[in-house]
């Protein structure tokens, strides 16, 4: 089905979109020595899926939905609410730059891929959108269902970090792969509540958060030296 | 004393043993003239990518370009290498480049992944450095140190420049790799060093032209060279192509 290589190339972490320079808060967790081993890296897997991980692919699924079910002259509003909406759960001025960094970088590959896609709907913010958005209209353009993208969504919040931790503590990679495996039923549970989130208006959607990853994550905008961008 | 650390009005010295390419312009017989009729401008600033393994003097040479198109072109660096303040306050108190002028991407220890697989990164920087400081005519992307594997994609760089050095050895040519057998210009640095590590430069010439057929390979001591004389004479070539290629458009007229 075609459908299904889609959702593979869009979940792929080779997917040109900058991933790789994203650790998800992991390196500064490293460093503060709170994730050193497999055991640690687990659970900062689980507390990101379930506060970024939740609230990324409620708000991918509910820009989805925008742009596949509103009618147009409401989805501009829509995406630009959603937008704020989520600008108001990432407490972090840190963590709203690499949002909007990310969600520029999704834009450049999407308008690349999908050229007769469209992406004008997206609200102007300085900075851009809120990387969550852009991949919901993203997932739309490539056809994918509201329950895909959540999943495309969930998936990236925690492999992307899971990359980055092999990379950053020299973990056996078959063994992270594993603890992936491990979480994968709970992945897919948060990006089932996300896509049923996704029908409650903006207001109303998932606001989860990690005070302690918004304090590393200020924290490591400050650094002098780092390897990722966030 | 680091050879970049040479200072920028020493006069180059030639080196009448430095092997010779003819396919490349020569530095100017007369310091201060410049022989070449004035470049046209283009319609966005070339894009040159500088890659190499680690301490071969990317950003020593990226330096002494500054150096050498200081007043000349409006000028753009990314550097993808490990950034810090001292690399900006080098380039500063070197009095070769506004810091404003200058991005820095991190790469997520994946130089490579940055310059060739995902390159939004870079290409945002490269916007950037033009919405900040206004139209570029040159933007140098550096690479972060890798191995002789890491090439540019085509889709950040225009064209591409190789540097490899005389201490890693005097085989790398011949092992290749798309860096070296690819890279429109191949700079083999520190020739000064060539005595003291037993390199022989004429192995290298003969394995880099074995290499890389026609395409030119340039030899480089900044020591003896604070501007990079003949690769910055390549790249004037290149502006020169690349503005015939990418012409300013025409002023959008009334309707």
């Amino acid at each position: 089905m075609a459908t299904s290589s889609l959702l593979l190339l869009l979940a792929d972490g080779r997917f040109p979109a900058g991933a790789h320079a994203h650790s998800g808060g992991l390196e500064a967790a490293v460093a503060a020595g709170r994730v050193t081993d497999l055991a640690s890296l687990e659970a900062f897997l689980a507390g990101r899926l379930a506060t970024a991980g939740l609230v990324g692919a409620a708000f991918a699924a509910a820009a989805h939905r925008a742009v596949t079910s509103a009618g147009p002259a409401v989805r501009g509003s829509t995406l630009a609410l959603l937008d704020a909406e989520l600008d108001a759960r990432t407490a972090a001025p840190a963590l709203r730059t690499v949002s909007r960094r990310q969600g520029r970088a999704l834009l450049r590959a999407g308008r690349a891929i999908w050229p007769e896609a469209s992406f004008d709907d997206l609200p102007r913010t300085p900075g851009g959108a809120h990387q969550p958005l852009v991949l919901g209209l993203l997932c739309a353009a490539a056809g994918l269902s509201r329950a895909e993208t959540a999943t495309v969504a969930a998936h990236g919040t925690v492999t992307g970090a899971a990359s980055a931790g092999v990379r950053l503590l020299g973990l056996d990679p078959y063994q992270v792969q594993a603890l992936l495996v491990g979480l994968a039923d709970r992945c897919d549970g948060t990006a089932a509540e996300a896509a049923r989130a996704a029908d409650d208006p903006p207001e109303r959607l998932p606001a989860a958060a990690a005070p302690l990853a918004d304090i590393h994550a200020e924290a490591h905008a400050t650094w002098e030296v780092r390897l990722f961008a966030s | 004393m680091r050879p970049d650390t040479v200072s920028p009005t020493a006069a180059p010295t030639a080196d009448p043993d430095a092997p010779h390419d003819e396919t490349v312009p020569h530095t100017h017989p007369e310091p201060g003239v410049d022989p070449h009729p004035p470049l046209a401008q283009a319609g966005r600033a070339l894009r040159v990518g500088i890659g190499g393994p680690v301490g071969s003097g990317k950003t020593a040479l990226v330096a002494a370009l500054c150096r050498a198109f200081a007043g000349e072109l409006r000028l753009g660096v990314v550097t993808n290498d490990i950034y810090t303040t001292e690399d900006a306050d080098f380039l500063k108190r070197a009095g070769v480049l506004d810091p404003t002028r200058i991005r820095a991407v991190e790469t997520g220890c994946c130089p490579h992944t940055a310059i060739r697989d995902d390159i939004g990164a870079n290409l945002d920087a490269v916007d950037e450095l033009a919405e900040a400081v206004g139209p570029l005519d040159l933007v140098l992307v550096e690479s972060g140190g890798d191995n002789l594997t890491a090439t540019f994609s085509r889709g950040l760089v225009d064209r591409q420049i190789f540097v490899v050095d005389v201490a890693g050895g005097d085989k790398v040519p011949r092992k290749g790799g798309p860096g070296v057998t690819s890279a429109d210009l191949l700079v083999i640095n520190k020739t000064d060093l060539a005595p003291m590590v037993g390199a022989d430069l004429a192995v290298m010439d003969r394995d880099a032209r074995a290499r890389r057929g026609d395409l030119p390979t340039v030899f480089l001591s900044i020591v003896g060279d604070p501007t990079a004389g003949r690769v910055a004479d390549w790249i004037r070539h290149q502006l020169a192509h690349h503005a015939v290629r990418h012409p300013i458009a025409a002023p959008a007229g009334p309707a």
